[in-house]
């Protein structure tokens, strides 16, 4: 019983009367533990299957499962629910709320869970203190650098420890020595049993990873596994 | 950390665009304030110078006996017994329970006299209190000092060709005419005005009163509870409240109430407006954090309750100055108004909170279509970047 179960997805966008099919026939399975990096060019759809997988983005036609669970067959709110208990997103530039400090970005995804402040505080800085922010809990986004806004996003992935990390081109926006570093940490969660799907163009990344999923025009193009 | 938080923090962090949402409400709850206390002030003017209308209580001698009239107001049995109601009943109208709304109690009364052969109507007054009962009176002269002087009024003047400063004989009585009334339009241009005492004394009849004029005005009870209180006091008087006093003034004060209701409502859709277009704006600014709150398993009820909970928010705060306003606005405009003496703020808590409420209501009900909207967005456009 793999984690996430991906049954021939398609994924069609309406424009005006064209039909593009981002996703066809996809069929995927992914383990617990491992650590995935998709790859393709741009417009491959290699992002709308992130989206798809994070349960975001309903599909046309196909099933996804995870943990047992056919989530498109959830109602919206109870797909919300699904997010927030399995999903943590690392997003393309960061996306962290501009007006919350550090500490209350990364106590987000807690906000709307039954938890005291005070354990909300303890679990954010305790995975500040890992994620190697100690101390600037205190600050706004803007008062940090690229680097530490990225990591400042991945300790909010995971302050709720959830089963599956997932990342969209996470070392787009930072300079190569800062996002090894980040590709440094991913490596070091998932070495400790985190399962990650990671969006990437950069060939450098997927070093780290454990399999390589290549997409090309919404197809499957290309299964690399290490392991 | 609550959704609370994330409420108070993006309004305390955006302090430009939450200035202009809170000053849009606030204009709104400070006009509503404003024309509610100055129509309350006018309320209150009225009260104070209900003397300016005339009586509206009227107190005859309880008889089933022929009736007189005398400004088409039924005079009960006058001419038959003028007797019952005495100079001894007029301090006890003034130790009713309610005795401080009671302005001016005036007695009467009337007989009909011949003079240089023509039969005139003569009315006995206490003139310090029927001039302040009858603000409209204009006097050509003065009006009389002692019992030695009369008052005519305009048609009797002319019928019997005198002016000020004429003498003429009462019952053989001579009496200077010390002014002489400008036209009323009213009985009272066709009646002899003479003191009280020297009125009873020419009459023979001692103590003596036909009537008692009473100007009263209750703020918080009806004219009726004067009535009943000065019925007890006075069992053998027919006491009667005439509407048609006030009436006239209640009504001026009803249309400008209505007019303040429509103002507010006029200026309270513009304030809702205010509330509406920025919150809308704001939802579209804030697509991308709604998407990414949506995201990270954000119901859509959470995010409707962050966006309501920032409108309360403003919406208390938008109310409680615009109180504060209102309350300061109406103390300098109020008295130019009514020509009342300001000064004297006075809180009401039921408006304090009635204001308060309102504007919160007013920022949530604005609110509630943005709310729904960024609740309804597809995270994945409100997240472009994924």
């Amino acid at each position: 019983m793999s984690l996430i179960e991906i049954k021939t997805l398609n994924k069609a966008y309406e424009s005006g009367d064209e039909r593009i099919m981002a996703l066809v026939d996809v069929d995927l399975n992914i383990e617990k533990g491992e650590f995935i990096s998709v790859m393709g060019p741009s417009g491959s759809g290699k992002s709308t299957l992130l989206t798809i997988l994070g349960g975001l983005n309903h599909p046309t036609g196909g099933d996804v499962v995870v943990d047992d669970i056919p989530i498109y067959k959830l109602s919206l709110e109870k797909l919300a629910d699904f997010r927030r208990e399995y999903l943590g997103f690392i997003f393309q530039s960061f996306q962290l709320i501009p007006y919350l400090t550090v500490i209350e970005n990364v106590m987000l995804p807690l906000s709307i869970t039954e938890r005291t402040n005070r354990e909300q505080v303890k679990m954010a800085e305790e995975i500040l203190e890992r994620i190697g922010l100690r101390g600037k809990g205190r600050r706004l986004p803007d008062q940090l650098s690229g680097g530490e806004q990225e990591r400042v996003a991945i300790a909010r992935a995971l302050v709720n420890s959830p089963p599956i990390l997932m990342a969209d081109e996470p070392t787009g926006n930072l300079d190569s020595k800062t996002g090894k570093e980040i590709m440094d940490l991913f490596k070091s969660l998932n070495e400790e049993g985190q399962t990650i799907v990671m969006v990437t163009h950069n060939p450098e990344n997927t070093a780290f990873s454990t399999r390589t999923i290549f997409l090309q025009d919404g197809r499957v193009n290309g299964n690399d596994s290490k392991k | 950390m609550r959704l609370k938080d994330i409420s108070i923090n993006n309004l305390r962090r955006r302090k430009g665009k939450v200035f202009f949402l809170i000053l849009g409400l606030t204009i709104g709850i400070t006009t509503v304030v404003t024309l509610i206390s100055i129509t309350r002030m006018m309320n209150e003017d009225i009260a104070n110078k209900l003397d300016e209308f005339g009586a509206n209580i009227l107190i005859l001698p309880r008889s089933d006996d022929l009736s007189l009239s005398y400004g088409g107001i039924n005079m009960g049995g006058v001419a038959i017994d003028s007797q019952r109601l005495k100079d001894s009943d007029i301090p006890k109208i003034r130790e009713i329970e309610v005795r401080e709304n009671i302005s001016t109690v005036s007695p009467k009364l009337i007989g009909v006299m011949e003079i240089e052969g023509k039969k005139v109507p003569l009315m006995g007054v206490k003139f310090s209190e029927e001039v302040r009962l009858k603000k409209w009176w204009k006097v050509h002269g003065a009006f009389p000092k002692n019992r030695e002087e009369i008052l005519l009024g305009n048609e009797v003047a002319v019928r019997l060709f005198k002016s000020t400063g004429d003498t003429l004989a009462i019952n053989g009585k001579s009496v200077r005419v010390s002014g002489v009334l400008d036209e009323t339009g009213s009985q009272d241009d066709f009646v002899i005005f003479a003191d009280l005492a020297f009125v009873q004394e020419t009459m023979k009849k001692p103590g003596g009163v036909s009537l008692i004029e009473v100007s009263a005005f209750c703020n918080t009870c009806p004219i009726e509870e004067i009535v009943s209180q000065i019925s007890k006091q006075l069992p053998h008087a027919k006491v009667t409240a005439i509407k048609q006093t006030l009436q006239t003034k209640m009504e001026a004060l009803d249309h400008f109430k209505k007019f303040s209701v429509g103002i507010s409502i006029i200026v309270l859709l513009i304030g809702s407006l205010i509330v509406f277009t920025n919150m809308m704006a704001s939802v579209n600014e804030r697509k991308r954090e709604i998407g990414i709150f949506r995201a990270i398993g954000f119901r859509k009820s959470h995010v409707v309750r962050i966006i309501f909970l920032e409108a309360l928010i403003v919406g208390l705060i938008a109310g409680i100055i615009g109180y504060a306003l209102g309350l300061g606005v109406s103390q300098v405009i109020g008295p130019i108004i009514t020509g009342m003496k300001g000064g004297k703020i006075f809180i009401d808590p039921l408006l304090a909170i009635g204001a308060i409420f309102l504007s919160s209501l007013i920022g949530i009900l604005s609110s509630a279509y943005p709310a729904i909207h960024a609740s309804k967005m597809d995270p994945t456009t409100a997240l472009r970047a994924l």
